[in-house]
């Protein structure tokens, strides 16, 4: 078993989400330090509001003020709390009801431990002091022993409502590409290219993803192949993508090494771009330190029969 | 419906907690090919594909394609995937037997968790709205179900733990499960919820073949008939539901046909130990029913694959002889968010 191979990974992107008018008039809202519900055409006020009605379907909009008091539901003791979390020392997950409404809240009570917290404690709201219009302007809820508060009539129509979100989200993983893809990368860091041949159809391919796509079986027979390779096909890339430092128009290629039943990709350099064509026959070039081929120029050889390799287009 | 649809056969990974060594496709090839292997199908033969997946859990952009490898689907098969558990996929499997457009079915579903975190993967799912940004975990979700069950005097912690230790007995008689025996029953890790409450984080996969009428009688001796599926969903906010009881799951088992007859075997998809208890009442199954004899999802929780094993394992008694009548849940989401029920039929002995 070679070693296996690691490598983190973080999967990071800012959703931009737009809002509904009852999401919108919420989340303004807590920017505002006023709490609304919805009522149902039963007549229930859900808190938080949604835009449709959980049991009948139907569109709902009319917005009714409900206090930041209320009174917990269910909790659940977080004595060690992860990233991205409301508070960063533990804490009590809670639903919560707020005075007024009939469905409870989801968010964190801050309390000093496990046995200050139980269902039916009263509980208020603690704004953040930063608010944005959004969950998080809730900081957290606190315990809460004084008067039930009164709703102060808003009807929830707001200066500047907000009408979207952005809801960043970050993932952290540790790679490990499995056995075909691991001894590539390896072979790779030696200079060489090494596929992986069909037990059954007697294909090589080249990244090998360790089965055969026609076949459904495992490969494993490991072949090296080229270092020499034909373009099948190819592209010019005229846009600039962020982050990288390729001058354009540059050429995108399909290569098929020689010896490979399947093409894989790379640039092709050493050659102006609008003279690269099918059949150019290409070897790799790698730059100090590189653990793949930073791109592909001609060898030089005449350009290879188009019946060599119309099966790899 | 006039068209009967069966389980013909099933297959698993060993679940383990780490499988760093294979890619998902590496991993989930060896279950197809077990599973063919049972029939004497070839891909080739298989008229419909269909699998459960989730992109996320591994953080790998497009796995279910690389996974398509395994099943050796060039030139083009007739395949589709669901980015929910493998249950879902045998449900989309089963609707297209149901039209005749397919005799045989190859269902298949598959999870590696290790290369992430699983509790924050989860929130992912959650409303982008309200609940997301404040990142509460899978096991804080399911620690207010379960406190909401103690509150109502349902419950206590003793209770759960025995939840949890009658599953990894019975997974003692499991090969493929990742806790088995005695397992300590733990801290807390979200309170009331301690390690035992909670499932293993694994690896693994699971395939099963579906065949219609005759077809089925040639591939299996003793077809597990599917006899109803239905699925269903409850409000999405937390906060609406009352947690305690599982209304979905009661509707999809009336649907299914659950209640029509008694089930001798159950097969629940819980991945905490209270929500076996919900599950049990929703379902109205009483000490007489043979309740995970697998050891459920406390002893293996391939994600997106622990439920399509539940609906395995209860063909697979079926199979076997060992049960006549048996139900399958799976669940998907949040506290029991979404939840489906199968229910399956051996012929008379």
């Amino acid at each position: 078993m070679p070693e296996v191979l690691k490598a983190p990974l973080t999967v990071e992107f800012p959703f931009t989400r737009s809002l509904g008018p009852v999401q919108s008039a919420f989340l303004t809202g807590l920017r505002e330090r006023v709490v609304l519900g919805v009522r149902t055409g039963d007549g229930r006020i859900l808190v938080p509001p949604v835009e449709y009605d959980p049991v009948t379907a139907e569109e709902i909009r009319d917005l009714v003020e409900v206090t930041p008091t209320g009174t917990v539901t269910t909790w659940a003791w977080n004595h060690a709390p992860r990233r991205g979390q409301p508070l960063d020392t533990p804490f009590a997950w809670a639903l919560v009801r707020l005075d007024g409404a009939d469905t409870a809240l989801l968010h964190a009570l801050d309390a000093p431990g496990p046995g200050d917290v139980h269902t039916g404690m009263r509980v208020r709201i603690r704004w953040a002091e930063q608010r944005t219009g959004a969950i998080t302007d809730i900081a957290c809820f606190e315990p809460y022993d004084g008067e039930r508060a009164q709703p102060t009539g808003h009807l929830g129509q707001f200066e500047e409502p907000i009408t979207g979100i952005v809801a960043p989200a970050r993932l952290d993983y540790t790679y490990s590409p499995g056995r075909a893809q691991s001894a590539y990368i390896k072979a790779l860091s030696d200079r060489r290219i090494v596929g992986e041949r069909c037990p059954s159809c007697r294909k090589v391919y080249v990244p090998p993803r360790g089965a055969c796509p026609t076949c459904g079986v495992a490969t494993g027979e490991q072949v090296e192949v080229g270092p020499r390779g034909t373009v099948t096909t190819f592209c010019i890339v005229n846009i600039k993508a962020k982050n990288l430092d390729i001058e354009v128009p540059y050429v995108y290629a399909h290569i098929a090494l020689d010896g490979a039943d399947l093409a894989l990709h790379g640039r092709i350099g050493g050659i102006p771009y609008d003279q690269v064509r099918m059949g150019l026959r290409v070897e790799p070039v790698w730059t100090e330190d590189s653990r793949y081929p930073d791109h592909y120029r001609p060898t030089g050889e005449p350009d290879a029969d188009y019946e060599t390799y119309k099966e790899l287009l | 419906m006039t068209r009967d649809i069966a389980v013909v056969a099933f297959a698993q990974t060993d679940h383990r907690r780490t499988s760093d060594e294979l890619s998902e496709v590496e991993m989930l090839m060896p279950v197809l090919h077990d599973v063919l292997d049972h029939t004497g199908l070839q891909t080739a033969d298989i008229g419909f594909t269909c699998s459960g997946s989730s992109d996320y859990l591994a953080g790998r952009a497009f796995s279910f394609t690389l996974a398509l490898d395994g099943v050796g689907a060039w030139p083009p098969i007739s395949e589709s995937h669901v980015e929910m558990d493998g249950a879902w996929a045998l449900y989309e499997a089963w609707t297209k037997l149901l039209t005749g457009e397919a005799d045989t079915a190859l269902v298949y579903a598959y999870g590696k968790s290790s290369p992430g975190s699983v509790r924050d993967v989860l929130t992912r799912q959650l409303d982008p709205y309200y609940v997301a940004p404040l990142w509460p975990d899978s096991v804080a979700l399911a620690a207010l179900q379960a406190q909401a069950l103690i509150d109502a005097g349902e419950t206590d912690e003793p209770a759960l733990a025995a939840v949890a230790a009658r599953s990894r007995t019975a997974a003692q008689d499991n090969s493929h499960a990742q806790l088995r025996g005695s397992v300590p029953h733990g801290e807390y890790v979200v309170r009331p919820l301690r390690t035992g409450d909670c499932p293993p984080i694994g690896d693994g996969a699971a395939a099963v073949i579906l065949a219609a009428g005759e077809r089925a009688r040639e591939l299996c001796a003793r077809p597990a008939w599917i006899r109803g599926v239905d699925h269903r969903i409850e409000a999405h906010g937390l906060g609406v539901r009352d947690l305690t009881d599982s209304p979905s799951t009661r509707l999809a088992a009336e649907r299914a046909g659950a209640f029509e007859r008694p089930v001798d075997t159950a097969e629940l998809h819980a991945p905490f130990t209270a929500q076996e208890l919900v599950l049990r009442k929703a379902l109205r199954l009483d000490d007489t029913v043979s309740v995970n004899p697998s050891g459920g999802a406390l002893a293996a929780h391939p994600i997106m694959a622990a439920g399509l094993i539940r609906v395995g394992e209860a063909a697979a008694r079926i199979h076997r002889g060992e049960s006549d009548r048996a139900l399958a849940h799976a669940t998907s989401g949040p506290c029991l968010q979404q939840n489906l029920v199968a229910v399956l039929e051996g012929d008379p002995r």
